[in-house]
Parts: structure tokens; sequence; C-alpha cells
């Protein structure tokens, strides 16, 4: 019995030892210690484009080049940069199209304003048929 | 008459709708991303020697007053092998080759100069893309000309073919 729990005792003074002689995490794979970044750092993976891969975000893609972009993108939100001044230094590199989020100009409007151009002819058609209808029904 | 035609319009529009959508959809799209880097300084950067025989390279190396070009290859990189022959022609006119490998290792590094040549005078390792990243290189191989302030001057995406000599050359301040 004695022999186990020195031998229980012994590992936990090493531990911290142990603990402290392991690498760096390495942040292309593993999560960030605190909850809250890692949750930005993942919502911000899901909009980034890998770059070889080009159909899939930074998040789900095996590529090497995707890894080094979580890496990054972990790396830095780690350092205390907000998810949209990483993506900015991102697009500072290769452009909007590394972004899955598109910025608000003149020649992406249409995005914006066709949803929005359907939907008030869509109301204006209706008003237009229930109008017509109370016509019909007041005359039979 | 006319009322019938424009009761079929939204379902016409909607047919055009998903035309669009599929061929959208079928499309071959690889285009290649354009660096935004081009016209600016070469990013901060030291990176350790890839081989025990040949220097690494640093961003200071550029800014010596002579252009370079700036080579992004890994020894795994199939069609990096094709741009070696181009890659020699040019060191043999007088061009400096610097080599940045991504995700190398030396032994492989070794094996691949040595079958195909060495057209470095300097190669520098980026395990983790970092330079890579901070080129807006999104591949290999990928070719950055450099004039001699470290300003990038031209990313060339793909394998340097013969054709591209002379445009390279004239960028460097070269003659042909």
């Amino acid at each position: 019995m004695r022999a186990p729990a020195a031998l229980l005792g012994a590992l936990l003074i090493a531990a911290p030892a142990i603990a402290q002689n392991v690498a760096a995490p390495d942040y292309a794979e593993v999560s960030l210690s605190d909850p809250a970044k890692e949750k930005q750092a993942l919502a911000l993976m899901d909009s980034i484009r890998c770059v070889v891969c080009q159909g899939q975000p930074v998040s789900g893609s095996n590529a090497d080049l995707a890894g080094d972009m979580r890496r990054v993108i972990r790396e830095r939100i780690e350092a205390g940069e907000s998810p949209e001044q990483v993506r900015a230094w991102l697009v500072s590199k290769y452009g909007d199209w590394v972004s899955f989020k598109p910025p608000l100009e003149a020649r992406t409007a249409p995005l914006w304003l066709v949803p929005l151009l359907a939907l008030m002819a869509g109301l204006w058609l209706l008003v237009r048929r229930l109008k017509w209808d109370r016509l019909k029904g007041t005359r039979g | 008459m006319k009322r019938g035609l424009i009761l079929w319009l939204p379902l016409a529009l909607i047919l055009i709708l998903f035309a669009v959508f599929w061929v959208g959809l079928h499309r071959q799209e690889n285009h290649d991303i354009a660096s935004q880097m081009v016209g600016k300084a070469l990013p901060e950067f030291t990176t350790p020697a890839a081989l025990p025989g040949l220097p690494g390279a640093s961003t200071a190396l550029f800014r010596d007053g002579r252009p370079r070009l700036l080579n992004i290859f890994a020894s795994w990189c199939v069609p990096c092998v094709a741009e070696v022959p181009v890659l020699m022609r040019l060191k043999g006119m007088g061009v400096e080759v610097v080599g940045i490998a991504v995700h190398d290792t030396t032994p492989a590094l070794d094996q691949f100069l040595t079958r195909n040549g060495n057209p470095y005078a300097r190669i520098g390792s980026d395990d983790q893309s970092r330079i890579q990243l901070a080129l807006g290189s999104s591949g290999v191989p990928e070719t950055f000309v450099i004039d001699g302030q470290g300003r990038i001057v031209k990313q060339h995406i793909g394998v340097v073919g013969e054709g591209d000599i002379p445009e390279l050359l004239a960028l460097l301040g070269k003659q042909p």
C-alpha cells in the first residue's frame, strides 16, 4: 500500500515540472485556453477562405496552409486583436477574396439591394392583388 | 393576351435565376489570388537556413541595392521541378535567386537540389508558412521580384517559364 502512495506523491510533485516541459501548443490544431477567445477565433475561421482549397473555409480544410492560417488567427486573437482586425490583416495580404464576408461597396451593393427590391416588388404585387380582389368583391 | 404573358413573367424570372445559380455552381473556379503586397515593402522576416551549406534570408538583405528574385518553393511541389532550369538560366545571367522552402525538411531539400540542380544563392525555411502569409502568397511555386530597396515589384504565380525571362530581366534592371 505504501509504495503506490509514495509513487503517487512523487508524481504529484513532478507533475508541474512535466507540464513545464511540454512544448507551447500548436494553435493550428489546439484550442485557445480562453473559451471566449476560442469562440471568436472559430467564428473567424469559418469566414476566412482557405487560399489553396478555395471553396472551403480555413476551419474545415486539411491543407497545410489552412492550418498555418488557423495558427496565425489564434495567435493574433490570443495576443488581443479583435477578429475584425485579424480579418483586415488577411484582406491586406490577399484582398477581399480571402473573406467570406463581402464589404459593402458599390460593386457589392446588389447583394443587399436585390433582396430588398425583390421584397418590395413582392409586397407591391400582393397589395395590388388584394385591392383588386376587394374591388371584384364589392362588384359581385 | 398581354395579361397572360405578365402572369408567366415571375416563373420566367425564377427560371433565369436558377440558371444563373446552376452556372455559378458548376463553373470551374480556381482563379489565382493576387497578392495585395505588390508595390509595398517586403514584410519583415528573418528565416533560418534550410540547408547547412547555404545561408538563410532576411528582409534586410533585400535593401542593399541589388534587385533579386524571391522564389517560394518546396521539394514536395511537383511543378517546382519544372522551373528549376529556368531559374538556373537566370542565375547564369547574374540574377540572385533567394529561395523560401515551405514545409520542407533538410534531407528532402538536399535530394531535390541534387536531382534538379541548385539555382539558389540562399534558402530560408518557412515551416509554418509565416513568410508566405506575410507575402500574400497562396501556393508554390510563386516568384516575387524585389527591387534594390526591398520593395515588391511583381508577383509571378505558378511556374516561371522560358517566356517569362525577358520580363523578369527587365524588372530586375538587367539587359537580356
